[in-house]
């Protein structure tokens, strides 16, 4: 770690060729705060840390025609102060709004969430249920990337070296349609989510589900995108049975391990359990 | 309780604290607040194994290192064979210390030190570690308490052999000793019983978890004297342990304490100042060593997890006919589990005939155990009280009536010996029947539970001077940190005594050589022991101030009283002469015999043993197994609340670190012995998002042997919430959960399986 | 390799200094600017004991690196009284006892701070929530709950 080098270059491009320009290891600086945490446990000793923070598209954020394209370093704090933003993609903003405490709030930012590719990553369920599209900048260009493709296993992404997600756009919302997501925690914050559950869903004017997304965070090497559960729902009223059906796909999709946090038993109980409950609030907010 | 002031002017009143300000503006310097010039930095290098011999050290490498210098391991520190680990009443095994402070032959947990560096800065102190060549031959290892006591355990210490059982044992064990505690015949007892209840319990490691890490500076000249700066529980512990570690003496060492970011127990003893003193004498400059939270975690506290087995017997009309404990705790890699302390306190609270408890002190592959707040009792207590609670349940009595039926009162006599003088329980038992807490309304899946508890509190050495200031001002100067308050107490009793304004007083803690010797800050011994001796000593200022007054009067001492902060006539016939205050009185002192003080030193006996006894209601997420605390009423006696800001702290403060206890704090350790939540994100400590406000009432039951009538009050609070929360959780959802935590998986596993 | 060397408003007063990238802003508070208010609980932003304003914002200084404070505004704990006045937080906590040890009041008088500029009437829920990343293992909250509470109340009074 002596001798790791800082730079604040203040363009995508500049930013492309330094990380790919690197001699040794180097990674991207937005919030830090999984970065810092890494470094200081010695888990990683990079050569060079890219501060991403002074690139105006990565740190700011618009709305065009309903569809927002979001810096990927903007903080979380500021997005949830947005009140229309927060208002159309709730469980997307309320997911990232749980990421750790206030301090880490005015910090953490969704790319980063993504990027540190941790199986447990709070706004990534509940962005893969919104849709989401990252736009992916690197040495050979630009290309758009669902956010479910972006996370490969524990802290590995399908990045190539040099490529930083440069934006998140979530896409116009249909109407009638609502999002949620829930994590369970054995506090009431400050934990790592143990099971995490996204849904979005869309009602037609009758009140029957015609689209839906449901991804589960936690009980598996990456968030999952579960189209049994989404299935499930999908032609029905989101009723009792359909409810049933959206905990069974859900358990028998959840593949969790045992560690400090929670057992195979609990996490796949409490994957049905989310699923349906995050399910209810997304009605709920699709019908209102 | 707060506008009866039993005619005191500062005794029961919300003074500020005295060093306040400093803490509200980041002025206040903690231990890792100080710096000296030229200070070099240390770090200590730690096992990665649970056990295993260490076959040889090469430091060579990290010695040569630019930058470093000096390495030190357990060669640099003096031997202390097995005959010298006593040392006169100083409380440790010097032995083991020596052995957990650098280890020696072994190894014997994950984190024990093994090697230390200084260097110029951290970044090279740390590459400076990963020069260091340790080899290790490691040997198999064991966590668990039962495993530990299994025939074919791996042994710790091929030198320990269970003490208190006879015969001596010839093969060596993990089995420290074994403690024994009875009253009557509970073979009788439960032959009489028309119901028994019989559980085992089980808890898991817990560290104190002070937000501050240890931390030190310290300077070692050539010539072997000494200045230490650091935060702890006890200075004087702080320069007695250093000294008999490397074999100093102990005048030749001088302890400042800085300001002590939480203890509770854990920094009653010494980890970094001897490794720091050796790196300073070598090197030749002082050192800072301060410890990450990692390091914290795998090498300090903790307390002991335990295996109980409880067996309570009473006849239908709720009188407890006999009542037996099997306590089983792990104290980590050396001896020195509380077992005997939770033998001691468990049963208590009820004053029954026939009692037996049998304790077992159990080394295993931990780090070694140390005091935290009430140590044992809250461990016995989960077990006791659960049991209790049965009892009340399956008799179909009240829970708080089944304790008032069988409540301990003055002239009960303890199973450890000792018949109670005047206490407060039954008060206490009062206090929670009439709460309104008691009558809230509860719903789906929410539930009630009591729970009460016992500590003895100690006294113990306390030294303390008082003196006048030209001024008429006090200063009051003792020797035991100050870790919740009691500086301000002791400035309420110093002013009560003297009948002046509270900001006339100030209370400061001096170095080791300020005041002969204190017993460290624990055993919520400050506010009583240290409070008897600064009454005594202002009282002797007074006597003093009394005797200037006669002076300057020409008449006799007898004739001259003090009242209200003034030297008064003590009638007509002593003269008619007009009072003298305090700073009149100070301010002739030149001429009427010099400066006014007075030190006192004694070693304080008569603490008031004190109760406490808790409501908690829970809400249950049955889906989940997530608890919710809805409300918590904490009742204790505190015999006289000097400070009640400060008595209501302490409860609120000991409740909240039962509730971690109770529902997600745990030690995890991995199959392969290694810690694997050594960190404030997967140890989880409550949050204050978690929890209600904590409600608190103080009883007053005035202690007979303190001035004021003091109990001590900081460790009761932590010992009845994990059973009160159990006991909640049971009224709740009907499961009756005997295994700590009860984190979510538990409770979900035990509502899936309808345990 | 040669320091970063970095400009900065800290208190509102220009500050300079050299740092190693891998200090932290928390490192080179305590250790180059002699600032020992903000204190290192945990180094992994779990405990809050760090607490700092950074352009407005509360954050853990031990997430943010030393060369991130260039043209920054950093608000500490030393900032928080005005000359000898202390903030209506700080005499509130010191009347409500709502500190024990004080280790880690200055985090949580300055993330106090920062609730009451955002929302200067909050919940008992919103304060508990806003405040539960700083640790106190002392006082069970109870009472630092309280005194953010009724500054809230009386700032409305005023």
């Amino acid at each position: 770690m002596n001798g790791m080098r800082y730079e604040a270059p203040s363009s995508v491009d500049e930013a492309s060729a330094l990380l790919a320009g690197a001699s040794g290891k180097a990674r991207v600086l937005a919030g830090g705060t999984d970065l810092l945490v890494q470094l200081r446990a010695g888990m990683v000793a990079p050569e060079l840390v890219v501060d991403v923070k002074n690139i105006e598209e990565m740190t700011t954020y618009s709305v065009n025609d309903g569809a927002y394209t979001i810096g990927a370093a903007v903080p979380s704090a500021e997005l949830h102060e947005d009140a229309d933003l927060l208002g159309m993609w709730t469980g997307v903003i309320e997911a990232m709004d749980l990421v750790g405490s206030t301090q880490i709030q005015g910090r953490a930012s969704l790319g980063g969430n993504l990027c540190n590719a941790s199986p447990a990553a709070d706004s990534v369920p509940a962005m893969i249920a919104a849709s989401a599209i990252c736009t992916v900048a690197g040495p050979n260009g630009r290309r758009d990337v669902p956010v479910e493709d972006i996370c490969t296993g524990p802290g590995q992404t399908s990045l190539a070296n040099g490529e930083i997600v440069v934006t998140i756009k979530l896409p116009k919302q249909a109407s009638r349609t609502g999002d949620a997501y829930l994590r369970f925690i054995p506090r009431t914050e400050m934990d790592i989510a143990v099971v995490g559950a996204g849904v979005c869903l869309t009602l037609d004017e009758g009140g029957t589900c015609t689209d839906a997304r449901v991804s589960l965070g936690a009980v598996a090497p990456t968030a999952l995108l579960v189209k049994e559960c989404a299935d499930a729902l999908i032609g029905t009223k989101v009723d009792e049975a359909a409810m049933a059906n959206l905990d069974a796909a859900a358990r028998a999709a959840a593949s969790p391990i045992d560690d400090k946090r929670g057992t195979v038993e609990f996490r796949t109980k409490v994957s049905g359990v989310l699923a349906r409950r995050a399910a209810a609030i997304a009605l709920e907010r699709a019908g209102s | 309780m707060d506008g009866d002031t039993n005619g005191y002017r500062w005794i029961g009143t919300r003074t500020i604290r005295p060093d306040g300000v400093d803490k509200v503006t980041g002025r206040a310097a903690f231990g890792a607040d100080f710096s000296l010039p030229g200070m070099l930095v240390g770090k200590i290098l730690r096992s990665p194994h649970a056990h295993a011999r260490i076959r040889g050290i090469n430091t060579k490498k990290a010695e040569v290192l630019a930058g470093v210098k000096a390495v030190v391991t357990s060669a640099d520190f003096p031997e202390i064979l097995p005959a010298e680990a006593t040392k006169g009443s100083s409380p440790p095994n010097y032995r083991h210390l020596s052995q957990n402070l650098m280890a020696r032959e072994k190894v014997l947990y994950d984190g024990h030190a093994v090697a230390a560096v200084a260097a110029t800065n951290a970044a090279i102190a740390t590459e400076a570690l990963s020069l260091i060549e340790v080899e290790y031959e490691v040997l198999p290892h064991v966590t668990g308490v039962l495993e530990a006591m299994a025939e074919d355990a791996p042994i710790l210490h091929d030198d320990l052999f269970t003490g208190g059982v006879d015969p001596k044992p010839g093969k060596p064990s993990n089995v420290a000793k074994r403690v024994e505690f009875a009253i009557g015949d509970t073979d009788a007892g439960f032959e009489s019983a028309d119901l028994i209840v019989e559980r085992h319990y089980d808890t898991e490691g817990i560290h104190q978890g002070y937000i501050e890490p240890h931390a030190v500076v310290a300077s070692m000249a050539a010539d072997g004297q000494a200045n230490i700066w650091c935060s702890s529980q006890g200075h004087f512990m702080v320069r007695q342990y250093c000294a008999g570690l490397l074999n100093m003496n102990i005048g030749d060492i001088k302890v400042t304490p800085a300001e002590i970011g939480g203890g509770f127990g854990g920094k009653t003893t010494v980890y970094l100042e001897p490794v720091a003193l050796l790196l300073s004498k070598k090197s030749g400059l002082p050192i800072k060593m301060v410890m990450t939270r990692d390091e914290v975690f795998r090498g300090t506290g903790p307390t002991s997890g335990s295996y109980m087995t409880i067996k309570v017997g009473a006849k239908q009309d709720g009188t407890i006919t006999a009542a037996e404990a099997d306590l089983r705790f792990f104290a980590g890699a050396f001896p020195g589990a509380p077992v005997h302390l939770g033998c001691m306190c468990g049963f208590t609270p009820y004053d029954i005939e026939n009692v037996k408890a049998v304790g077992y002190d159990v080394v295993t592959n931990r780090p070694k155990a140390i005091s935290y707040r009430a140590p044992g009792a809250p461990i016995a207590a989960f077990g006791i009280e659960s049991a209790i609670d049965e009892l009340a349940k399956k008799l179909n009595i009240d829970p708080l009536a089944l304790r008032e039926k069988n409540a301990a009162k003055q002239g009960t006599r303890t199973a450890y010996g000792p018949t109670l003088g005047v206490v407060g329980f039954e008060e206490t038992l009062e206090a929670a029947k009439n709460h309104p807490q008691m009558s809230e309304p509860l719903g789906a899946n929410q539930g009630r539970g009591i729970a009460s508890g016992y500590w003895f509190n100690v006294g113990g050495e306390s030294s303390a001077s008082v003196s006048v200031n030209e001024d008429g001002t006090i200063t009051v100067t003792s020797g035991a940190p100050d870790i919740g308050g009691s500086r301000a107490s002791l400035c309420i009793m110093a002013a009560e005594i003297f009948g002046i304004n509270i900001d006339q007083v100030r209370a400061v803690i001096g170095d080791t050589t300020a005041t002969a010797f204190n017993r460290h800050t624990g055993g919520s011994r400050v506010t009583f022991a240290l409070g008897a001796v600064v009454i005594e000593a202002a009282e002797d200022c007074i006597l003093q101030l009394r005797e200037c007054a006669a002076k300057t009067w020409d008449i006799d001492i007898d004739a001259v009283e003090w009242e209200n902060g003034e030297a008064r006539p003590a009638g007509d016939n002593a003269g008619k002469f007009e009072p003298l205050t305090l700073p009149e009185i100070a301010e002739k002192t030149p001429m009427t015999g010099g400066p006014i003080s007075a030190k006192k030193s004694s070693n304080v006996q008569g603490p008031g043993p004190a109760f406490g006894t808790h409501i908690c209601d829970v809400e249950v997420d049955c889906e989940t197994g997530h608890v919710k605390i809805l409300r918590y009423t904490a009742i204790q006696d505190a015999g006289r609340a000097i400070h009640p800001g400060y008595v209501e702290g302490q409860m609120q403060g000991g409740v909240v670190q039962g509730i971690g206890w109770a529902l997600n704090e745990e030690y995890i350790y991995g199959e392969d012995g290694k810690l694997q939540n050594p960190g404030f994100l997967d140890y989880r400590i409550p949050v204050a998002s978690d929890l209600p406000m904590i409600d608190t009432v103080i009883v007053e039951i005035p202690n007979p042997t303190h001035p004021f009538g003091v109990r001590g009050v900081g460790e009761i609070p932590i010992i009845p919430p994990m059973a009160a929360v159990a006991n909640a959780i049971e009224n709740a959802v009907g499961l009756r959960l005997t295994s700590l935590p009860m984190s979510p998986p538990k409770v979900l596993a035990a509502l899936d399986n309808g345990d | 390799m040669a320091k970063n060397h970095v400009t900065t408003t800290i208190n509102g007063e220009p500050v300079e200094f050299l740092c190693e990238t891998q200090q932290t802003l928390l490192d080179v508070l305590r250790d180059e600017l002699q600032l020992t208010g903000s204190k290192e609980g945990c180094a992994s932003g779990d405990c809050g004991a760090c607490s700092v304003m950074v352009d407005d914002r509360v954050v853990c200084s031990c997430l943010v690196m030393g060369v991130e404070a260039e043209g920054k505004s950093i608000e500490t704990i030393e900032g928080m009284a005005d000359g000898d006045q202390l903030h209506p937080l700080q005499q509130k906590f010191l009347e409500n006892a709502a500190l024990q040890c004080g280790i880690c009041t200055p985090g949580f008088l300055v993330a106090a701070k920062a609730l009451l500029e955002k929302n200067p009437d909050p919940t008992e829920t919103e304060v508990r929530y806003w405040l539960a990343g700083n640790l106190c293992r002392c006082t069970g909250y109870d009472k630092i709950i309280r005194s953010v509470l009724e500054v809230a109340e009386e700032a409305k009074g005023a």
